[in-house]
């Protein structure tokens, strides 16, 4: 390692990871409440309170947009500019640029949700936004990949850690899908006709749908944590090795499965069969990332009994093999023939975006706010707190959503002894109806544990800006 | 330009991508476990997040 100092905000720019991260808190928070309101309007409809600008449909996705693009966009351009940084000890190479890639995000954010409640949308699932968002979002993209891509080139290390690899397959790849996926010609402000049509446009949508899940919230957040789990651990990764092989096939087969989301359509069939392929191929990659994770508590597992944070990392992991053992089961085309369509596949994203993707930025963030404020954390027993409401909260979401879509898969696939359906879909409805309150519920739990986090990190903050210029060093001398 | 039709046709595209990309994984498995001292280097990497302080 070059021999320079570390640990001053003024070597790093470390005012735009703040900015950054109070943006994950808050969008996070917003986008879990409007998540609980949804699953709320869907167990009591009466919710909708028959006002357009509020309905399910329009606030679905806000919900999405919100947790996906506000709170992990928001964690991923933090830790990726924190971990870059630090990684190359090399300062960002434009704080202008920097600065940019903060306000155009947020200021997609806010258009995004507006377009959604307003109603303007191009019904493309996780890209709603029409076509004036999409140009703001590559322009505000390509900015976020000059300035990694550059501050990578002038570092001082001779190598590029492998977390900046997992960042830079997420940014690349999703530049690529982005563009790719919102070719459309515009006919006004607001509206504009997709490139492709039929087939071809549900492929090129779940091409997109599939790797944003693969690209966005999966390789982006292995880089975080291929940073924070040795960090938080103190100890190194289990195998450099293992992250090399299982980066290279991670990237190469998720390109190749989106079609899986389509099967028993009209696609053609071999399309099906590949995507289901290299879903189950998928499964060493994934676990080979989850295993060096895990693997690397090997030997200091007595940390998971005083450490909440390292909880937090340890339990996201478990969450990401689990969600990805599910996955390619999934994808099997005579299980999908059961859960397609259900809410099965809702249980199953939550798995991965509640237990895996939102606990891995909780545990990134908590990691992160004491040393960008310079003092400790306001309260370790509230983190110790949030981590069993987060656990708790997602266990609930998963096990309602799973009863309720392989009840729901059973019930329309049930024939009477004439061959008839045995039961009507409104029947199928009002059976679910306990396992959507109960989703609430689950959801209401998980959205406590965020505010909890959300006043434990203010708290730490204010505590950070009363204490005298140097932070934790200047007061206890 | 005759020759390029070839590769136009699935029962050559397939086995021709699976050969590309089966010696390319074997190619990265080589490089990564193949000797001992470029191990010893790649191993050497996961230090970095211990001495960013």
């Amino acid at each position: 390692m070059a021999s320079v100092a570390i640990g001053s905000g003024e070597q790093y720019n470390y005012d735009i990871v703040r900015k950054f991260t109070i943006m994950a808190l808050i969008w996070g928070a917003v986008g879990m409440l409007v998540g609980v309101t949804i699953a709320s309007q869907l167990a009591w409809p009466y919710l909708n309170f028959d006002i357009p600008y509020i309905t399910f449909g329009r606030l679905r996705p806000v919900h999405t947009g919100a947790v996906i693009f506000g709170f992990g966009g928001s964690a991923l351009f933090a830790t990726s500019y924190y971990i870059v940084q630090r990684t190359c000890q090399a300062r960002l190479i434009s704080d202008g640029m920097a600065s940019f890639t903060f306000w155009g995000w947020q200021a997609i954010i806010v258009l995004a949700a507006l377009g959604d409640v307003m109603g303007y949308s191009q019904g493309r699932e996780y890209a709603e936004m029409e076509w004036p968002v999409d140009l703001l979002i590559t322009v505000v993209w390509v900015a976020y990949a000059i300035v990694y891509i550059g501050t990578i080139m002038k570092r001082k290390e001779p190598h590029i850690y492998v977390a900046n690899w997992f960042y830079l397959a997420f940014i690349l790849a999703t530049a690529l899908l982005h563009i790719f996926n919102n070719l459309a010609i515009p006919f006004s402000m607001t509206q504009s006709y997709p490139l492709f049509a039929g087939a071809q446009d549900a492929m090129t949508q779940w091409w997109y749908g599939h790797n944003a899940v693969g690209f966005f919230l999966t390789a982006a957040f292995l880089g975080m944590m291929y940073y924070f789990v040795p960090k938080q651990a103190g100890r190194p990764i289990y195998s450099y090795r293992l992250s090399i092989v299982h980066f290279w096939a991670l990237i190469f087969m998720y390109m190749w499965a989106g079609s899986h989301h389509l099967h028993w359509t009209a696609i053609p069939d071999w399309t099906s069969t590949l995507a289901a392929t290299f879903s189950i191929m998928l499964l060493m990659p994934s676990w080979g990332g989850m295993i060096n994770g895990i693997m690397t508590m090997s030997g200091a597992w007595d940390k998971l009994r005083t450490d909440p944070i390292m909880r937090f990392l340890i339990v996201a992991l478990s969450f990401y093999g689990m969600s990805t053992f599910e996955g390619p089961m999934m994808s099997l085309k005579d299980v999908n023939a059961l859960s397609h369509y259900t809410d099965w596949t809702v249980g199953h994203v939550h798995s991965g975006a509640l237990g895996w993707v939102a606990m891995i930025s909780f545990g990134a963030i908590y990691h992160m706010i004491p040393r960008l404020w310079d003092t400790k954390m306001h309260s370790t027993k509230l983190i110790n707190v949030h981590f069993w409401l987060a656990t708790i909260g997602t266990l609930m979401y998963i096990t309602a959503m799973w009863i309720s879509g392989i009840m729901q898969g059973l019930m329309w696939r049930a024939y009477d002894d004439f061959g008839n359906l045995q039961y009507s879909f409104a029947e199928s409805v009002a059976a679910m109806h306990p396992y959507y309150a109960m989703r609430a519920l689950g959801g209401a739990v998980f959205l406590t544990g965020m505010l909890l986090m959300l006043y434990n990190c203010f708290m730490t903050i204010r505590q950070a800006k009363s204490m005298p210029a140097g932070g934790l060093a200047a007061s206890a001398a | 330009m005759e020759w390029l039709m070839w590769f136009t046709r699935f029962e050559n595209t397939k086995p021709v991508a699976l050969l590309i990309f089966f010696i390319t994984f074997c190619a990265i498995l080589f490089y990564v476990f193949g000797s001992k001292k470029r191990s010893e280097r790649l191993e050497s990497y996961k230090n970095m997040p211990l001495q960013d302080d």
